[in-house]
């Protein structure tokens, strides 16, 4: 098959490659560029486990061709922790609420976060849960990652949350 | 300049040892994208392997033609069960004591069954060669039913097996039929029925569904020609038994076997037993000398690698008039599909369904299972319980509500009246278990209190009269459970896989320095045993929980065990890690003593060392014992400081909780809306509550998923008609109802730290509280029974065959 070229900037970096058209876009992250980080966790487009930031929207990139992400700029969860090497507010918030279990979902549910704190920085938490529909976790319950990306949304405004105080 | 003096506080602090709400160490990994799972992991040349599949419920497969495949770019074989056959492994033993065809044997029995294996050097070159792979097929009449099963002239599924009328567990009475177990004595509880004041009898369905992990089950095989060494990389809940069955199937010596579950992505029972496609890959990498992937996706996986629960099951109570139940009588049709692939101990065909005389004081109780085969995929699997633990709970506790209706009274009260008495611990059931501990009756009180339940009943009773004069289209149900679970398999005497017992392991080593490290016989897939395990060892050793690192899932490292699945690992694994830090800690002391200048017994623990008793300035911290044991060891003492423990539990445990739900129908769309969940659980002692919280609020998820839609349904022709995410139910955080958390704690009396296991009570708990509640709703109006799952559409048909549309 004859392989088209693509160039974006991947995290900050600029990559190129050449690639058969029909490959997607989380097959190219995680087996061309090593970026293992976005999961595969269906076959519909329904569970967000693949879900990257590109040009600012929130993409499902299992339902996105390589060749349709020329030029842009995209950010996975490899690119979210802050330049000094911490944890950004929402890998944290995560952390200190108990908002992962087997952490397969997690890459995915971050990046929808991180998204959803730029729409509404202060996000209700029916805000939230509408807002990370199209993440499924079959081992949270949801609760803790609601009040993990309340925990970040705080943070980022220059809050504390309240519940983290234990 | 001295270190500062700790307070006693500060030293038991910053041990963060057992209770406390210990942050996970996973997370950091996991949070940076940076987990290593079996998808993730690139070898030299690794090629990939996909499945062509039926089509077909039932056919005979006529021809199988891959000459069209091989030519396709990137393909380099295909393999089918003539393959297979020159190695002898065209079919495999399952856990139960069944075989089942790796690849398709002259016939298939289910929809998506495999029926080739494709590899080739890219997952798309072979979902190419998958599309160009030619079979033929004869479609059979499809057996769907399972109430069909046995009738005379139902189709003939397992032609292998038509001469054979006994099999793994006895004598079969039918072509389709597998086995019968029964407990209990049938004469005492068929006279405790004849004499009964009250009796009921209903046929209550648990409907098939799936655990469906987010992370689908897949594997890496790499086999080394020249060494004879075979490495699979896989999602394994139980990787010893696997690099067992895998050395037995192989022949490959098991020292030469290495099988490595990397981080797991979920694994609710999916992931315990062995799939075609991991003797695929196995055999692909011997025949090609190539690592070979194999990955499952999300319809495979929910179409053909296990299912849980199709337990249809036909109860009766006997009970006085005013309200004591007298006898229980359960007939069990199990539907296992079209191999008898079921996660059980071998010795346990139905699991743990005889824990089904719940948390009541039955006198007498008679069970019989009934399983079959249908042209459905074969499984059985634990989906967070027990085995068959959680369809016991929910048979007893939709049984027990039907018996409260009937008497009039009551559930919550009717359930009080007939529970096992504190002071009747340890419980003999009639079923043959001994229930270690429990404390029921404060439970349920405390549980009652907490949720308003006479509020929530006298709202109610308003409500309903509010409908019945035609103020308002919503019906309000109010759920009520209380569960015991069994969990903790298995004292060896009478647990084993394939032979395999089922003890667990621990291997720990403390290091010259004061770190340690623990090994384990289990494996995590999102339990956080890498926090709470050295949580454990850090209070029994007083080595910080920083300071220790567990390692799972290395079976090259790691002592035998079997694995995580039936919420064994804390019962089990938990009590393996006692036992060894205890050993530890015994030739600590005797160091200790030593480099103190007194006898052993003049020495008490104290947080994180021994001191003298009378004398605490006199002491001795593990950091600096530990160093001795290596450099200066007491004359005559081996130096070092490790210890092994295999664990082999003398009991099971019995964890136990009183669940409510408060939910509201609207007879017009069907839809509900959960207003309160509430859930006490008693797991004994708790080694980190963060974890526990988080471990009900996920398998209460799981439960709500079950009870109110998610199903794996087949249409009569063996279609699947939920085979994606599209159809089959997982909620979203949208529909996910809010959690409310509770316990007691009554620690078990033969766990060395007391502790029960939760991670799977509240699927068991769960889904009788939900269904209780939407049956509660609709009782008034006179129904009885309403079967799972409950979902908007077919609350909405039971509002109409109510009338309630006219
Ligand atoms: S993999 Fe499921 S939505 Fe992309
Ligand atoms: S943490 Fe396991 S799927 Fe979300």
């Amino acid at each position: 098959m004859a392989k088209a070229h693509v160039k974006m900037t991947v995290n900050g970096k600029e990559v190129e490659s050449l690639v058969e058209p029909r490959t997607l876009l989380i097959h190219y992250l995680r087996e061309h560029l090593n970026l293992t980080g976005p999961h595969i966790g269906c076959d519909t487009t329904h569970c967000g486990a693949c879900t990257i930031d590109m040009d600012g929207k929130s993409v499902k990139s299992c339902t996105v061709f390589t060749v349709q992400a020329e030029g842009a700029s995209i950010t996975t969860i490899e690119g979210m922790a802050n330049p000094d090497g911490s944890l950004h507010a929402l890998q944290e918030g995560f952390r200190i609420m108990h908002g992962l279990q087997c952490g397969f979902c997690t890459p995915g549910m971050i990046m929808r976060a991180h998204r959803l704190l730029q729409e509404i920085p202060n996000p209700s938490e029916d805000q939230i849960r509408f807002g990370i529909a199209g993440n499924l976790c079959r081992c949270t319950g949801y609760q803790n990652i609601v009040k993990a990306i309340q925990y970040a949304a705080a943070k980022l405004r220059g809050e504390t949350f309240a519940e983290a105080a234990e | 300049m001295n270190a500062p003096v700790l307070t006693r506080e500060q030293r038991e602090a910053k041990l963060e040892g057992m209770g406390c709400k210990r942050k996970r160490v996973e997370d950091i990994r996991f949070t940076q994208g940076k987990g290593n799972y079996v998808d993730d992991l690139k070898l030299p040349g690794m090629l990939f392997g996909d499945f062509v599949r039926s089509p077909y419920a039932h056919a005979r497969v006529k021809k199988i033609d891959g000459s069209k495949a091989e030519k396709v770019p990137g393909v380099l074989a295909v393999i089918t069960a003539e393959t297979l056959k020159t190695v002898n492994l065209a079919w495999m033993p399952t856990l139960a004591g069944d075989v089942q065809m790796v690849l398709a044997d002259g016939k298939v029995l289910f929809q998506n069954q495999e029926v080739a294996f494709v590899v080739a050097v890219d997952r798309y070159a072979a979902a190419d060669g998958v599309e160009a792979v030619e079979v033929e097929y004869e479609d059979l009449p499809a057996l769907i039913d399972p109430f069909k099963a046995l009738a005379p002239d139902a189709p003939l599924l397992r032609e292998d097996l038509k001469d054979k009328m006994t099999g793994a567990h006895g004598p079969r009475k039918h072509h389709n039929h597998i086995f019968e177990w029964s407990m209990g004595d049938k004469d005492l509880t068929d006279a405790a029925f004849a004499k009964a004041e009250v009796t009921t009898k209903d046929i209550i369905s648990y409907h098939r569904t799936h655990p469906t992990p987010l992370e689908t089950c897949q594997c890496v095989a790499s086999f080394d020609k020249i060494k004879g060494e075979l490495t699979v990389w896989g999602t394994f809940q139980a990787p010893h038994v696997i690099r067992t069955v895998a050395s037995l199937l192989s022949k490959i010596p098991e020292h030469k076997i290495h099988v490595i579950a990397p981080d797991i992505g979920g694994g609710f029972g999916n992931k315990v037993g062995a799939y075609p496609g991991y003797i695929c890959a196995i055999v692909a990498s011997i025949v090609t000398g190539k690592p070979v992937k194999w990955v499952e996706d999300r319809i495979e996986n929910l179409t053909a690698t296990s299912f849980a629960r199709d337990y249809h099951m036909t109860t009766e109570i006997a009970a006085t008039r005013d309200g004591k139940v007298t006898g229980l009588r359960v007939h069990v049709l199990a539907d296992h599909g079209g191999f008898d692939a079921c996660a059980d101990p071998s010795k346990w065909p139905a699991g743990f369904f005889n824990i089904v005389t719940g948390s009541y004081d039955f006198p007498v109780a008679h069970l019989v299972v009934d399983g079959i085969y249908t042209n459905k995929a074969p499984g059985g699997v634990a989906y967070r319980c027990s085995f068959r633990v959680t369809e016991a709970a929910y048979c007893i506790e939709r049984a027990m509500d039907i018996m409260a209706q009937k008497l009039g009274m009551d559930p919550a009260e009717f359930r009080l009246k007939n529970f096992i008495k504190r002071e009747q611990f340890p419980y003999h059931s009639a079923l043959g278990w001994e229930y270690d501990s429990g404390d029921y009756h404060t439970a349920m009180n405390k549980a009652m209190e907490a949720i308003n339940y006479k509020g929530l009943r006298a709202e109610q009773a308003a409500k309903r009269e509010a409908f019945k004069r035609g103020e308002t289209r919503e019906i309000m149900g109010i759920g009520v459970t209380f569960f015991t679970e069994i969990v903790g398999a298995g004292p060896s005497r009478n647990c084993d896989i394939l032979g395999v017992a089922m003890f667990d392991s621990c291997e720990i080593r403390v290091h010259p320095t004061g770190a340690a490290i623990a090994r384990m016989g289990t494996k995590s897939q999102g339990q956080g045993h890498e926090t709470t395990y050295a949580q454990i060892i850090a209070t029994e050793i007083g080595i910080a929980a920083d300071n220790i690192m567990v390692e799972e899932g290395n079976t090259d490292t790691a002592p035998y065990g079997l694995g995580t699945y039936g919420s064994r690992s804390t019962p089990v694994a938990g009590a393996a890690i006692a036992m060894a830090a205890r050993k530890i800690k015994a030739k600590a002391q005797m160091i200790a003593a030593y480099m103190l200048e007194v006898h052993e017994d003049d020495l008490e623990w104290d947080i994180d060392g021994f001191r003298v008793k009378g004398l605490p300035e006199k002491s001795k911290s593990m950091t600096e014992i530990a160093w001795a044991a290596y450099n200066k060891p007491p004359p005559g003492l081996e130096p070092g400081l490790e210890a092994v423990s295999y664990y082999d539990p003398p009991n099971m445990t019995y964890p136990f909780g009183a669940y409510f739900c408060a939910m509201d129908i609207d007879v017009d769309t069907g839809v509900y809306k959960v207003r309160r969940f509430y859930a006490l659980d008693d797991c004994g002692t708790r080694i980190n509550p963060m974890i526990i919280e988080g471990q009900v609020h996920g398998g209460l998820t799981e439960a709500f998923a079950i009870a109110m839609g998610q199903e794996i349904r087949y249409d009569e022709m063996g279609n699947v008609l939920t085979g994606s995410f599209m159809d089959f139910f997982v909620p979203t955080a949208v529909e996910t109802p809010n959690w409310e958390t509770d316990f007691t704690v009554t620690p078990s009396p033969h766990h060395p730290i007391g502790a029960k296991g939760v991670g799977e009570s509240p699927n068991v708990g769960g889904v009788p509280c939900f269904s209780n509640a939407v049956n509660d709703a609709f009782s008034f109006l006179g129904t009885k029974h309403i079967q799972m799952p409950h979902d908007y559409w077919r609350n909405w048909v039971v509002a109409e065959g109510l009338g309630l549309h006219k």
